[in-house]
């Protein structure tokens, strides 16, 4: 790749921002494939971004099956009780057969490609949350300024 | 197509250098391969990866990602990343003179 004599990336820092199943999964696609290539690579988890590392949360993260037009379901039907539950199963093991891991598993082997993981120190004192409440694989609960600090020298990609 | 020399053998590779015809590698021309993406020794630890790429492509037709070298080949992901820090499935697959594995994972 470096030697090909074109401009590469070194370092990407990934902000996760969303809390659905859609929002979550191109953030961590994004930075695992980062890493696959040899590209540095952070993720950034904020406001409802948190859930993705939040453990009561990030093993039940749902898609939007409300007010997502690219879901093609009408929103009164997406608004029934179970319809979130049935959809999101449906995607997963759509995933699953394409080797994509679930969330708990994939967010672990990001962690484990050296990329670094962090939450967002005003978030996590909006939900009232604890490092505790975090995954073991978040590093640190940082400011905006040392996210800053952190994503130095590199591309900030926001999703 | 370009052509280089790996232990006195000429071969195809691709723009990227990746072997484009993968029956034209030997065991011999890997340290030299390793050498040039950065590696200077390759360990036992490196061998039973790029055995496995092998074996994969073999079966498969396609190099495996990242998930299925931490799953299968008995070498874990925080450990495959020590060993080919610019990226275990690309840089195993260049050594194993296997086409690059394109998988989004």
């Amino acid at each position: 790749m470096a030697d090909t004599g074109t401009a590469t990336i070194e370092k990407v820092s990934i902000i996760v921002s969303k809390g659905s199943l859609e929002g979550i999964y191109p953030a961590l696609i994004m930075a695992n494939g980062a890493r696959a290539e040899g590209i540095e690579a952070d993720l950034f988890f904020t406001f409802f971004g948190l859930d993705a590392v939040t453990k009561k949360q990030y093993d039940h993260i749902k898609l939007a099956t409300v007010g997502n037009p690219g879901l093609h379901l009408p929103t009164l039907l997406g608004g029934l009780p179970g319809v979130p539950d049935l959809i999101t199963r449906y995607m997963e093991r759509k995933m699953e057969k394409l080797d994509i891991p679930p969330i708990p598993e994939f967010i672990e082997m990001i962690a484990d490609t050296g990329a670094g993981i962090y939450a967002c120190k005003a978030s996590v004192d909006l939900f009232e949350l604890d490092k505790d409440d975090l995954i073991d694989q978040v590093q640190g609960v940082i400011t905006v300024g040392e996210f800053y600090e952190h994503a130095a020298g590199g591309q900030i990609v926001y999703t | 197509m370009p052509t280089t020399t790996y232990d006195g053998t000429s071969v195809t590779v691709d723009e990227e250098g990746f072997f484009t015809d993968p029956g034209r590698w030997t065991e011999p021309m890997a340290d030299q391969i390793a050498r040039e993406q950065g590696i200077e020794t390759l360990t036992d630890r490196h061998w039973q990866v790029i055995k496995f790429m092998r074996a994969e492509y073999t079966v498969k037709g396609t190099g495996p990602t990242v998930r299925v070298l931490g799953k299968a080949s008995g070498v874990s992901v925080k450990e495959l990343y020590q060993l080919f820090p610019k990226g275990p499935a690309k840089t195993a697959a260049k050594i194993a003179g296997i086409p690059k594995p394109r998988g989004c994972i």
